[in-house]
């Protein structure tokens, strides 16, 4: 059964349309595996039995359609579920029960997979670490000795759950890189699409003109056949891109031959470990193997990045997360009037990284500060748009880390706010530019804990990054290095 | 009609005061669906029965703009003479509300989609220009139900995310008789636009109203007050005429107006205190990320122009130049879409002049005397067009013509049919005419003795006489030109 939950999507779904796998014992492989994995605490909620449930009708009735064809997927717990509860990792979505679907989320399941069950995430998808979240901390599947290491953020139920094989695929969001920076903290790869790529309708709303769905899988092959599926245009979501659905499977190329490929010196930062930086250099290399023209390039506003993303991020989040407020649905504290109510409700219903950001977007937005922060904030979001945009008239994608670090203990920047959102900072200048981005693994660092690697596209050019990462991810040949020691 | 001077001045112990006023008008756009999901607008349907997704606010959803609704905005800006701004954003207005349930209203703030422009009022001093500031398109609200149960408060949604345009007028109003005039002539431009229906008392059309005071001859704008959410043209009235009352008061006894939001109570007739500019919200507008920027092609707003119905402006001056109906007859009847339409059945197949005049004198009258409105006239346009035209065929004078009117509000009867039954027909045979004019003649010699030598009056006494003999039907032209033939 094991060695069923560790073939990538493409080889499952393959076997299972070639009727060399059932879809039960597809799904059954999974099933175990969750069951004995509850140390790791990837789940907020299993929907084992109806997917089983499913897998056997599927079975009876031989329906093997769809591109993902009986693919047990379990989700980030931010897409509503409709009959499932849907939380955001939060007490004040306790029990919340969707009557409808995600667009992104159907899309799976229109192709045939089944929900397996929801994935931890840090409280609404604001962390780096999944410790913001109500439901507990997720644990990494690589280990430091004998430390627990945190998955990333704030997709580590995605991540983790993808390193252990209990899912076949899965999908996450990234606001600021919360699909990359677990994707590297746990040796698998994870691609954020262009905003507008794939609809946010029925996603629990953070960061609105950041906010995107993306896939985490095993390997990049995987990722192109995801994106396939959950991409598309949808007038339910004003934001969505009318653009001419790719097929980004079929197109999968390995020949990167003079692909010219940027390295921003910017991305260069201080006390940046060792590893991070030989990693990046090996990229380089490989890159060069491949045939592909290495340029040095400049973004000169990447600096601002970080400050900016953290005024624009969290003032949409203090609007977005209004709506929880006791009134309508999720948990109620009761108050002796309404504004007891809300004050109770908000107070008891929210964590503390929530709240912070809340607040810090409530600040930014107040009159007298609107122009100083959220406007200027808008301001330098061009600019670094324009860097990308000038830059990609010389290349055809950037190559940096993914991350400043690799997975790190449970517990260690919990005190520190500033140096958790230091992880964010090759990962969100792509947000506050709309780019596409993937993070693939690099390698392993001097404890043998995973590295990512990032390949940032042109708007709309999800093509070429998943090119550019299926050769590297060939010359690479990283193997997994997971030991099931929980189990 | 001559014309009087404006003359609206509060008087105060310290002298004359004059009212400034500006109104944010706020009317509901007639359309099936919401501003941003499909659920219908439909007013007085079971509390929450019209509630999305997309309404209650909930977890994931997002807002898509209703053309619709744009399509709406841009017809009354063109009907207000507006300029339609090709680029307008969509922004968030942050405030917690137990009926709002997404915690931010979606409305126009810093660029809305119509800017300047104006709004003509027939006062009896002459027209006057008011200038509109913007009109911009926002959600509506749900409503708050506190009278259901004694503990708690209920929420319908129903009216959760219905369009509204929000049209901001300039302080250039001075009374609440212009105030009354203002509203009337936006809900008139709308109702021909069909762009609003205009229901107050459905909540379609309210408004905040602006009141300030200061010294007649003074150029400053005093500090204002706002009286909330006003739903009809009476309290408007009422509550500027308590409101300038109240702050020439203070002001007069060395007090200073605090910039505040008041509410008007309709049963204590007076404003009190909502909040004061220190307490006032901080609504942190932003661009709203779920929504693009609204763009317009002029291509698009071009055709909707081309579109356009008359409106009441354009219809007035058209009643005046080709028919010569006077400004306040014309005015009248472009006050309302129904009356014009009234109006223009009644006129099209008989005279336009004489219809203004028997709606605006006779109608009218009955329709004030019973309460009631155009659409529920007791005489349809059909018959008193033929009434009108019996009186142009001299077939009965217009003296008949009002008693046979008395007949045809009983039921709305066929005016031929009433003449025909009650042998009412003009008598306009001048032989016969002739004949019974000179019996009178002859019967009151001194009378004719004392008209010819100079008591020019007594000619009345004759037709008098010869309207007697007839029974009132007797042509009143041919017996004017008869009678003075016989008496030269």
């Amino acid at each position: 059964m094991t060695t069923i939950a560790k073939y990538t999507l493409v080889e499952l779904v393959n076997k299972i349309k070639s009727k060399e796998i059932s879809a039960v014992d597809a799904t059954n492989a999974y099933v175990e595996r969750i069951q004995k994995s509850k140390k790791l605490n990837a789940f907020v909620t299993e929907t084992l039995e109806s997917a089983l449930e499913q897998a056997k009708k599927a079975d009876e009735i031989n329906q093997k359609d769809g591109a993902l064809s009986c693919a047990p997927i379990a989700v980030k717990d931010l897409f509503c579920t409709k009959n499932v509860q849907t939380t955001a990792s939060s007490k004040i979505l306790k029990n919340f029960i969707p009557t409808y679907e995600s667009t992104v989320t159907s899309k799976l399941w229109d192709q045939g997979a089944f929900l397996l069950g929801k994935l931890n995430c840090d409280e609404f998808a604001m962390g780096s670490s999944n410790e913001t979240s109500a439901y507990g901390n997720v644990i990494n599947p690589y280990k430091n000795n004998n430390d627990d290491l945190v998955p990333g953020g704030s997709s580590g139920g995605c991540s983790s759950a993808v390193a252990a094989d209990l899912t076949s695929a899965t999908v996450g969001t990234d606001t600021g890189g919360s699909i990359r920076q677990p994707a590297a903290f746990t040796g698998i790869v994870g691609l954020k699409p262009t905003y507008g790529r794939c609809s946010r309708w029925g996603i629990v709303a953070f960061a609105s003109s950041l906010d995107q769905a993306g896939p985490m899988t095993k390997d990049v092959a995987d990722s192109a056949l995801m994106l396939d599926v959950i991409s598309g245009h949808d007038e339910k979501d004003s934001t969505s891109a009318n653009v001419k659905k790719g097929e980004f499977l079929k197109n999968l190329n390995k020949d990167i031959k003079g692909l010219k490929v940027g390295i921003p010196k910017e991305y260069i930062v201080d006390n940046m470990p060792k590893a991070i930086q030989s990693l990046w250099d090996k990229g380089i290399e490989l890159m060069k193997d491949s045939g592909a023209i290495i340029k040095n390039i400049s973004l000169p506003h990447t600096k601002y990045a970080l400050p900016t993303y953290y005024i624009v991020a969290p003032a949409e989040a203090s609007s977005n997360l209004a709506r929880y407020d006791g009134v309508k649905y999720g948990f109620r504290a009761p108050g002796k009037d309404l504004i007891e109510m809300y004050e109770n409700t908000r107070a008891q219903g929210f964590g503390n990284e929530v709240k912070r950001r809340i607040m810090i977007g409530t600040y930014v937005l107040s009159s007298g500060y609107y122009d100083a922060y959220y406007l200027k904030a808008q301001q330098v979001r061009r600019l670094i748009k324009n860097d990308f945009d000038s830059v990609f008239n010389e290349v055809d994608t950037i190559l940096t880390p993914t991350a400043p670090s690799s997975a790190f203990k449970i517990g260690d920047k919990t005190e520190d706010p500033i140096s958790m959102y230091l992880n964010d900072v090759f990962t969100v200048p792509v947000n506050l530019a709309g780019l596409p981005a993937i993070s693939l693994p690099g390698g392993l660092d001097e404890t043998g804990l995973p590295l990512g690697l990032q390949l940032i596209g042109k708007s709309f050019d999800e093509q070429t990054v998943l090119n550019a990462a299926y050769a590297l991810e060939e010359k690479i040949g990283f193997q997994s290095q997971v030991k099931d020691w929980w189990m | 009609m001559t014309e009087k001077e404006f003359d609206y001045y509060l008087e105060g112990q310290t002298g004359k005061w004059e009212v400034i006023i500006g109104l944010e008008v706020h009317a509901q756009v007639t359309s099936n669906a919401k501003l941003f999901s499909s659920s219908s607008t439909k007013f007085g349907s079971d509390p929450n029965s019209q509630v999305s997704l997309v309404d209650a606010a909930m977890p994931g959803m997002l807002p898509v703009i209703n053309k619709y609704c744009v399509e709406q905005a841009i017809k009354t800006g063109l009907g207000l003479k507006a300029k339609i701004n090709n680029f307008s954003k969509f922004d968030r207005k942050n405030y917690f509300y137990a009926d709002l349930p997404q915690g931010y209203q979606i409305s126009q703030f810093k660029f809305p989609i119509v800017g300047e422009g104006k709004v003509i009022l027939d006062m009896p001093y002459g027209t006057k220009e008011v200038g509109i500031e913007r009109l911009h398109l926002e959600q509506d609200a749900g409503k708050s139900l506190h009278d259901q149960d004694p503990q708690n408060s209920f929420v319908d949604l129903n009216r959760s995310g219905v369009a509204l345009m929000e049209i901001v007028g300039k302080p250039d109003l001075r009374s609440p008789e212009e105030v009354g005039q203002y509203v009337k002539k936006l809900r008139s431009i709308m109702r021909y636009l069909n762009t609003c229906d205009g229901n107050m008392d459905e909540g379609s059309l309210r408004a905040d109203v602006n009141v300030s005071v200061r010294k007649v001859g003074s150029t400053e704008l005093g500090t204002r007050c706002e009286i909330k959410n006003v739903n009809s043209i009476k309290f408007m009235q009422q509550a500027i005429e308590y409101e300038a009352k109240r702050q020439i008061e203070i002001i007069e006894q060395g007090g200073a107006i605090n910039q505040e939001t008041r509410l008007f109570d309709t049963k204590k007739m007076e404003t009190r205190s909502m909040r004061s500019k220190e307490d006032a919200h901080d609504y942190r507008y932003f661009p709203d990320p779920d929504l693009l920027p609204l763009e317009l092609d002029q291509d698009y707003v071009d055709t909707i122009k081309k579109s356009l119905p008359e409106l009441p402006d354009e219809k007035k001056s058209r009643l005046m130049n080709d028919f010569g109906l006077s400004s306040y007859d014309a005015s009248i009847i472009i006050s309302d879409q129904e009356i014009s339409t009234y109006y223009e059945e009644v006129a099209k197949n008989s005279d336009y002049k004489l219809a203004a005049n028997w709606m605006i004198v006779e109608l009218f009258g009955i329709l004030n005397k019973e309460n009631k409105e155009i659409k529920d006239s007791p005489v349809s346009a059909k018959n008193l067009s033929k009434l009108i035209n019996l009186i142009k065929d001299n077939t009965i004078s217009g003296k008949i013509a009002k008693t046979v009117f008395e007949d045809m509000i009983k039921g709305d009867q066929d005016p031929e049919v009433i003449i025909n039954k009650k042998g009412l027909k003009q008598q306009s045979d001048p032989k016969e005419l002739e004949k019974i004019i000179d019996k009178i003649v002859q019967s009151n010699l001194d009378k004719v003795e004392q008209y010819k030598s100079g008591k020019d009056k007594l000619f009345g006494f004759f037709v008098g006489q010869a309207m007697k003999e007839t029974q009132g039907k007797g042509n009143p032209k041919l017996i004017n030109d008869i009678l003075k033939e016989k008496l030269k």
